[in-house]
């Protein structure tokens, strides 16, 4: 009875099913294989980092807005003076209506002048950032890597380096005529090279690990050993340094133009801005013309630093699980 | 070690040779209008070679240039030009540097003894109230252009604290201000590393190794963290120097105290090439010594450093 139920069961078994199947690889494939991915997990942590994110979304805000003011209706001239009824310059209108941040000592509009300002500023800043960036990856994978460069551009760098990076950025901007590339081009080779110095040294950490040693005897071809092994291990310092040098400039700015070395009065800057601010501080009433730009500096300054002290420590693959 | 020491030497020597040069050449290419001051306007083209030659200034570059060394190396450092017509630079920089050194000193030691205990805060109470608190000022003063900081310590601390706003040699009050702002960097940057240095030397085994014996934390805290803590904060110092050099020239521009960064703003202001060029020369000077010093200093305190390598987060 037992063994004819067990019969009756095996009838109605589809003999479909005890065909060999045939072999799936990448089926095998699939299981081998996780879906790690370097920036999304980056991603991930950052994320998780509630201040991080806050400054994150606020400087999105901020460029958003910056880039897109002059478009928007109802917006003034940055450089334009404004006049009253009877033909007189607007001078000194505090913050109102009309002017929602009032106007400056000869009646310029300070609401458009903070945007513009900050255009030219983050321009600056970005460009600065960039070069950093560009030129200490370039130089400082060179000394990295090619070990016969090593030794010629280390003395190289022991003797630049002993000279103040403010030494160097009053010199260029004072032998060359003020201006917005003389102020670039100063505050770049002020700032370059320790950013090379950070890659040369990561890379020589990393050039000769293990897992490099591996893809080389793998036959793996350099640019892949490069972009694959040697790049996401760099990419933490190279975004960092590129997002603190951000700031940094913005305040080589303010400095520049403090001891008269800055962008001519014509350009509305952030560093114009405050000096222009500061000269009138004096007066309480007027005492806005100072903190507005101020402000704007801070919360743009503020929110490069963490947010590229948040990505490095989010993108440092030691962090990654 | 010594002969670290004397490699370390030359290489500063180097450097000051390189750039005294360099800040020659530099010089050569501004406009000539620079070394004539008032009334330059009034001459005319004969006038101007005619001054131009008598200053030396047509001679080859190479003979200009050995003129310029053997000057510098007997200390004379040339005539001012605009700032104070034909008066020696070294007669009108000696009396600002007393200035310059005592408060750049003070700033150093003052923050010296406000960091330090600062970042040891921070790494004690690690995670809790204090620590937030002092990594905020790391941040607020790390970020912020420290132009703005300083204007605003000047605008609002000395009203609240009724303290005067410039300097003034006879009131010791006005002096706190310029000395607490050159020294705000330097505050973070101590506060910082400590804090990470003895957050690293916690989580070392030998930590809970003490721990295990039922050392007490204070104890543990003061013999073990501490110390092996300082050693790496040496490798600050020179960094410290340079903030201070750049501090100086605005802060003392700011506070008008009537030192060499002051000066040298003035100087840029006014167009002054041979006073700026001496006063470049000076700051490298101090920078360049700072870090020889710094160097040898963290050579002599750090036993496991390889002399002849440089090493160091700066």
């Amino acid at each position: 009875m037992r063994s004819g139920k067990i019969e009756g069961v095996c009838d109605n078994i589809d003999a479909e099913l005890f065909r060999l199947a045939r072999q799936d690889e990448s089926a095998g494939e699939r299981v081998g294989y996780s879906n790690y991915s370097y920036w999304h997990s980056t991603w991930r942590i950052f994320t998780k980092n509630r201040v991080a994110m806050f400054f994150f979304f606020l400087l999105c805000a901020l460029l958003l807005f910056t880039f897109l003011q002059p478009l928007l209706p109802g917006q003034r001239d940055a450089v334009k003076i404004y006049t009253g009824d009877a033909g007189r310059p607007l001078r000194n209108a505090p913050p109102g209506r009309d002017f929602w941040f009032g106007t400056n000592a000869i009646g310029q509009d300070l609401w458009a002048r903070i945007w513009s300002g900050t255009r030219t500023s983050m321009l600056i800043g970005m460009a600065v950032g960039f070069f950093d960036a560009l030129m200490g990856v370039l130089v400082g994978s060179l000394w990295g890597y090619v070990r016969r460069l090593d030794r010629l551009i280390t003395e190289l760098y022991n003797v630049v380096q002993n000279i103040p990076e403010t030494i160097i950025l009053i010199l260029a901007a004072y032998i060359l005529r003020p201006g917005m590339g003389t102020i670039i081009f100063a505050m770049c080779i002020a700032g370059w090279l320790p950013t090379a110095r950070y890659v040369r040294n990561q890379i020589v950490i990393i050039r000769d690990r293990e897992f490099n040693l591996a893809s080389r005897c793998l036959g793996t071809p350099t640019s892949r050993i490069i972009t694959r092994n040697l790049l996401p291990q760099l990419v933490s310092v190279i975004m960092m340094r590129t997002a603190l040098a951000i700031p940094l400039a913005i305040g080589h700015e303010v400095f520049l133009t403090y001891i008269g070395l800055g962008l001519p009065v014509s350009i509305p800057s952030l560093g114009n801005l405050v000096n222009e601010g500061r000269i009138v501080m004096m007066s309480p009433s007027l005492r806005y013309q100072l903190i507005f730009p101020s402000v704007m500096l801070s919360l743009i300054t503020i929110s490069f630093y963490v947010i590229g002290n948040s990505f490095a420590d989010a993108a440092d693959p030691k962090n990654h699980l | 070690m010594f002969a670290y020491t004397i490699k370390r030497l030359l290489q500063s020597l180097v450097t000051l040779a390189v750039l005294a040069t360099a800040v020659f050449l530099m010089m050569r290419l501004m406009p000539e209008e620079g070394y004539f001051g008032e009334g330059f306007d009034r001459l005319d083209q004969v006038q101007i070679e005619a001054a131009l030659t008598q200053m030396g200034l047509r001679d080859p570059l190479p003979t200009q240039l050995c003129r310029y060394l053997s000057n510098l190396l007997r200390g004379d450092l040339g005539r001012s030009i605009v700032f104070r017509p034909q008066v020696p630079i070294s007669e009108i920089i000696a009396p600002k540097i007393p200035y310059s050194v005592y408060f750049g000193l003070a700033s150093i030691a003052i923050s010296l003894i406000i960091g330090l205990p600062m970042g040891v805060m921070m790494a004690r109470f690690k995670g809790r109230t204090p620590d937030l608190l002092g990594s905020g000022y790391v941040v607020l003063v790390k970020a912020v252009a420290p132009a703005v900081c300083y204007i605003f310590l000047q605008l609002y601390l000395s009203s609240w604290l009724r303290i005067p706003m410039l300097f003034n040699v006879r009131r010791p009050l006005s002096w706190i201000l310029p000395v607490l702002c050159m020294s705000l960097g330097n505050v973070a940057n101590y506060a910082m590393w400590m804090r990470r240095y003895m957050v690293d030397e916690l989580n070392r085994d030998y930590i809970r190794f003490a721990r295990a014996k039922g050392m007490s934390n204070s104890k543990i805290m003061t013999r073990h963290v501490l110390r092996n803590a300082f050693v790496p904060m040496a490798q600050l110092l020179p960094t410290s120097i340079l903030l201070t050099i750049s501090g100086s020239i605005y802060v003392e521009s700011l506070f008008s105290i009537p030192g060499m960064g002051g000066l040298l703003v003035n100087a840029i202001q006014r167009q002054d090439n041979t006073l700026v060029q001496a006063l470049v020369l000076i700051f490298s000077c101090v920078g360049i010594l700072g870090l020889f010093l710094g160097d040898v200093f963290m050579a002599m305190v750090d036993p496991r450093i390889k002399l002849d390598k440089r090493s160091g987060a700066r």
